[in-house]
């Protein structure tokens, strides 16, 4: 099988554009969680969130106007804004911007996300019902589609190889990086630009996601510790939006131009709960057999294993994932350490997956597992370390990622260090 | 120039994000200022809405160039 390797990074984030600026407050264990200002949330429960920080691109703050022309930014729904973005630092990070037809034949593009432009279709029915269809603009669909990223990354890139998005609610950004790795390695492409976007914090998204009792409602008085993964005080989690974006690509090739190599994608596994739209198996089957597989596609043991990001929304589901996960390390899971970087940015929905890969990466890199904050007062005692409030330098060469959605999908993605 | 022309050419200086100095009574939207076939739409709907007339769909089709809108709306409006 052809090996797969990670040679770019790109992110927006609640704590910063970039993905040195976002890891670096990460590890310094900052919140991007504030109250509410892309819209007038007095008329919804949860009036806090983790917006990214727009601004002039100064101090980590999202310049919009570098990413695009403000005449087509006009055009598109944000989701497709902070995916554009993300795909470009991830390019000139992967320094792959090819200008042979063959090498553009040979790179595709597998961006999705969870929800698409919700906020852009929220505001077209109220324009259709104040105004009539007459006055619909010709961008809505185009600028609302999820795989509009995809389309956007390929026809600025010139990228001709395989067009394709995920859809799997906050499976996603996973599934995108797990599907794209699978195209490399059977050979329908060489290089991938693939993960997830999402921008859903406008009031139908709020709206719908209190109505599932889904998110925090007690914390307006301190959004910054909303999001408190494992602690007996989290009471659902809080949103997030942004970006994340990785440049995969088959290992010879990536050696032979001489790319900088970040890790390799070493097992990607699938599964579903087949049991409830919104909650997860009970016993946490659905991630069990997720990472059981991932694990046997990278012909790894469970012992092998040094960090999890763990999906851990700060929601009920939190315990099932770790008795999920030390029900497969047995007592393995001494030596693990496991954490919930949603505790700082918050739940990203479709860019989740990939944001969270992109953080396994650093920690590979770094050798520094990052902190779960906000975890004060446990509501279990596990056997693993969950990484209370400090990021935990250890030794890291097998991580693992784990992604699961409504509708009960299921993705976990192993990456290690590249060793020939 | 006329106010009406004014006015078209702001829209179409903000819509298509070109210089003003390029839009010149015979510049062809498509072909000249860089517009799709969706920003032709677009700019259309903008007419309607900055000078309050309907644009009917086989009218439309006819205003390629910047001095193609400009009589129509004068004409319309």
């Amino acid at each position: 099988m052809r090996r797969v390797v990670v040679t770019g990074l790109g992110m927006v984030s609640p704590l910063a554009s970039g993905v040195e600026e976002t890891w670096k407050r990460i590890l310094d264990g900052q919140s991007g969680a504030g109250p509410i200002t892309k819209f007038d949330a007095s008329n919804v429960t949860t009036k806090y969130a983790c917006e990214v920080p727009f601004g002039d691109g100064t101090e980590g703050t999202f310049n919009p106007d570098d990413w695009m022309a403000p005449k087509e930014r006009r055009k598109v729904d944000d989701f497709i804004l902070f995916g554009v973005a993300a795909s470009d630092m991830a390019l000139a990070d992967a320094g792959w911007t090819p200008e042979a037809e063959e090498d553009r034949l040979r790179t595709g593009v597998m961006i999705g996300s969870g929800i698409g432009g919700l906020s852009s279709i929220a505001d077209t029915a109220v324009l259709v019902k104040e105004r009539g269809p007459r006055r619909v603009s010709p961008f809505f669909i185009p600028g609302s589609l999820i795989n509009l990223i995809s389309g956007q990354v390929s026809i600025k890139y010139g990228f001709k190889g395989p067009n394709h998005s995920v859809v799997t609610a906050c499976s996603t950004g996973a599934h995108a990086i797990g599907d794209a790795t699978r195209l490399i390695q059977l050979g329908d492409a060489d290089v991938m630009v693939a993960g997830g976007a999402e921008a859903a914090i406008c009031e139908v998204g709020i709206a719908g996601f209190n109505a599932c009792k889904a998110l925090s409602t007690k914390r307006e008085d301190d959004p910054k510790g909303a999001s408190r993964p494992y602690d007996n005080d989290r009471d659902g989690f809080v949103m997030g939006e942004g970006a994340g974006i990785v440049v995969l690509e088959e290992y010879e090739h990536a050696k032979a131009r001489g790319a900088k190599i970040y890790a390799e994608v070493l097992g990607y596994g699938l599964s579903g709960d087949a049991y409830h739209i919104t909650a997860p198996a009970e016993d946490g089957d659905g991630g069990f057999r997720a990472m059981q597989a991932a694990l046997a596609r990278a012909e790894l043991e469970p012992s092998a294993v040094d960090y999890i990001n763990a999906h851990g929304t700060s929601t009920m589901a939190d315990t099932i994932e770790l008795g999920a996960v030390e029900r497969l390390l047995g007592d393995a899971a001494d030596k693990v350490t496991m954490s919930s970087t949603k505790s700082s940015i918050g739940h990203l929905l479709g860019a989740a997956g990939s944001v969270e890969a992109i953080f396994c990466v650093l920690a590979l890199r770094d050798q520094i597992a990052p902190p779960t904050l906000n975890l004060d007062n446990p509501a279990v005692e596990p056997r693993l370390s969950l990484a209370a409030n400090k990021a935990e330098p250890r030794e890291i060469n097998v991580t693992l990622s784990n992604s699961f959605g409504f509708g009960g999908t299921n993705a976990c993605l192993v990456m290690g260090k590249v060793t020939d | 120039m006329s106010d009406v022309a004014d006015r078209v050419k702001k829209i179409v200086v903000e819509h298509l994000g070109v210089e003003e100095d390029k839009v010149t009574e015979s510049a062809s939207f498509i072909d000249d200022l860089g517009a799709d076939s969706l920003d032709t739409v677009e700019l259309v709907m903008a007419f309607e809405e900055e000078f309050g007339i309907e644009i009917p769909d086989d009218a439309a089709e006819t205003i390629q160039t910047f001095g193609d809108a400009v009589k129509f709306i004068t004409e319309a409006s």
